[in-house]
């Protein structure tokens, strides 16, 4: 199952150190990655393969979600269906 | 891969637009609980709750958090409960309700609806007996939701029915009078009335339906705005587009949910209803789209055409986007939900009336709406009457939901608290209508009724 997963917050080193570390933990596959800075705020998009995440999926994205809190960043997993449904026919 | 661009936009419409799945409603039949004692026939009805919904909300939040989409309410409908009653030796069914509250509490949604009644030709002993029972029933309770249906395009309006549900709206409001009459706000007096709907408190699951099946609510004010910002001032054809375009992403996201959700808990996907519900967060206001448009405030001239081309633009984007759309489908206009609509009431730039001619180019009709607490049941009765009317001669669902705020008068607020927000007390023309009530018996059916 893919997933998209933003990060959003400001500039440092090693956020995506710090992600990918996570993802990594629980088995999860980066598929692809764009990121930028603009004006000091990075913006990271992953596209991310989560078909051999070792915990729910749900979970993954609860403990992205708190990573993120704890550097002040946002960061989401999404299934990426949702993007598609949207953006696509 | 899916452009950066969209994922972004679609992050910002769920961060800041107040993109969200308004409810996901699971609809279950009661039928096969009607039993000769009261009692047992309320022990089934917990039961097959219980066990049909169970997992209903932990399902919707891991969707939630998979999806990354907020679906604000988990909630169930049932059988009307006047037809699983019926069979029952009882002679009160306030037992009935809390017995649905229960289950409700239970399983951990935020509403239940369908202690409710069809007598839009006349009604059973058991139809009397539940309308009779609605005031105690829903003060007693906090999550159990009714709704009667006085009238249809088929049927005409039962004129005794609206007359006593006048009376009931006002018994309602006087026994919860400490909660500013906060029964009335889980009270709906509907003319053609859908049977899949998911949104409350109107929502009952129809006898044409299957033993069990999920429905989702759509939402989004706050987008539909936020793209028409972009095209201000342009003409109504891109207006139209605009909305179109945003309906059919916003009701895409529901139709996942709706099957996914379906899916997981194995129970048939009924209907998206593509709806705009506002809540009375700022940024999330029908109001505010319709003010985007160009009028200064909603209740000027000009806001019923603007709320039409919108309740249509809606519906002919959404509708490619789901396999299945019912429900209400089109755009809400409560007036305690809507930050733009309460403010616009208390300015004294929303009337009444304005809103009854909205209310033939919306999705419903008179809903949430506070009116004095002295307003007589034969005035709330006429008003009903008028909104059936509407609804039986355009072929369309009309509702009323309207609290006699007891104690309270023009210029006061009512305060419900969380999504159904605070209602402004607005003024009612003081001209009688009892001696029209009181006539009783039935409106015939419309001409265009006859369509065989």
């Amino acid at each position: 199952m893919r997933a998209i997963v933003t990060v959003l917050g400001k500039d440092r080193v090693g956020i995506i150190a710090g992600v990918s570390e996570l993802l990594a933990q629980h088995g999860v596959n980066v598929l692809d990655i764009s990121q930028t800075v603009l004006q000091g705020y990075f913006n990271m998009i992953m596209l991310v393969d989560a078909s051999g995440c070792d915990v729910p999926f749900a979970r993954l994205a609860e403990s992205l979600k708190e990573a993120g809190e704890a550097r002040d960043l946002q960061i989401r997993a999404q299934r990426e269906e949702v993007f598609n449904v949207m953006h696509r026919i | 891969m899916i452009q950066r661009s969209e994922i972004l936009q679609t992050i910002e419409m769920i961060d800041q637009q107040h993109l969200d799945i308004r409810t996901v409603t699971m609809g279950i039949s009661l039928l096969d609980c009607a039993d000769a004692s009261a009692e047992r026939s309320c022990t089934k009805i917990y039961d097959k709750i219980c066990r049909m919904a169970g997992n209903l909300v932990r399902t919707g939040e891991d969707i939630e958090s998979e999806f990354g989409i907020p679906i604000v309410n988990k909630r169930v409908s049932v059988t009307p409960i006047a037809l699983v009653a019926a069979a029952s030796d009882a002679k009160d069914y306030t037992m009935f309700a809390k017995a649905l509250d229960r289950a409700a509490r239970e399983i951990g949604v935020n509403f239940l609806g369908g202690f409710s009644a069809l007598v839009q030709k006349g009604m059973t002993e058991a139809d009397r007996i539940l309308i009779r029972s609605i005031p105690e029933a829903l003060a007693e309770t906090e999550l159990v939701c009714s709704s009667v249906n006085v009238g249809s395009t088929r049927a005409g309006i039962d004129m005794t029915a609206v007359a006593e549900m006048g009376r009931t709206i006002k018994r309602a409001a006087e026994l919860t009078a400490d909660r500013g009459g906060f029964a009335c706000a889980k009270l709906v007096v509907f003319c053609n009335a859908v049977e899949d709907n998911p949104f409350m408190a109107g929502a009952f699951h129809g006898v044409g339906e299957p033993e069990c099946e999920i429905h989702v609510g759509v939402s989004g004010p706050g987008v539909v705005e936020h793209a028409l910002k972009a095209v201000r001032g342009q003409c109504f054809d891109v207006v139209a587009e605009t909305v179109k375009k945003t309906a059919f992403r916003i009701t895409r996201m529901g139709q996942l949910v709706a099957s996914e959700a379906s899916q997981r808990l194995g129970v048939p996907f009924g209907i998206v209803d593509l709806s705009l519900a506002p809540t009375p967060a700022v940024g999330d206001s029908v109001a505010a789209i319709l003010e985007e448009m160009g009028l200064e405030s909603v209740g000027a001239p000009g806001t019923t055409a603007a709320l039409a081309l919108l309740n249509d633009a809606v519906k002919k984007g959404g509708v490619m986007a789901s396999s299945h759309v019912g429900g209400l489908s089109g755009a809400f206009i409560p007036v305690s939900e809507d930050a733009g609509m309460i403010a616009a009431a208390e300015a004294g730039k929303l009337t009444i009336e304005k809103l009854e001619a909205m209310t033939c180019v919306c999705s419903v009709g008179l809903d949430m709406i506070a009116v004095p607490g002295d307003t007589t049941a034969e005035t709330i009765s006429a008003i009903i009457a008028d909104e059936a009317a509407i609804g039986m001669i355009n072929n369309k669902t009309t509702a009323v939901r309207i609290i006699p705020a007891p104690g309270k008068t023009v210029g006061d607020r009512v305060d419900f608290g969380g999504l159904l927000g605070t209602a402004p007390v607005i003024p009612v023309n003081r001209c009688s209508a009892a001696d029209f009530i009181a006539r009783g018996g039935r409106i015939p059916a419309p001409l265009h009724s006859l369509k065989n």
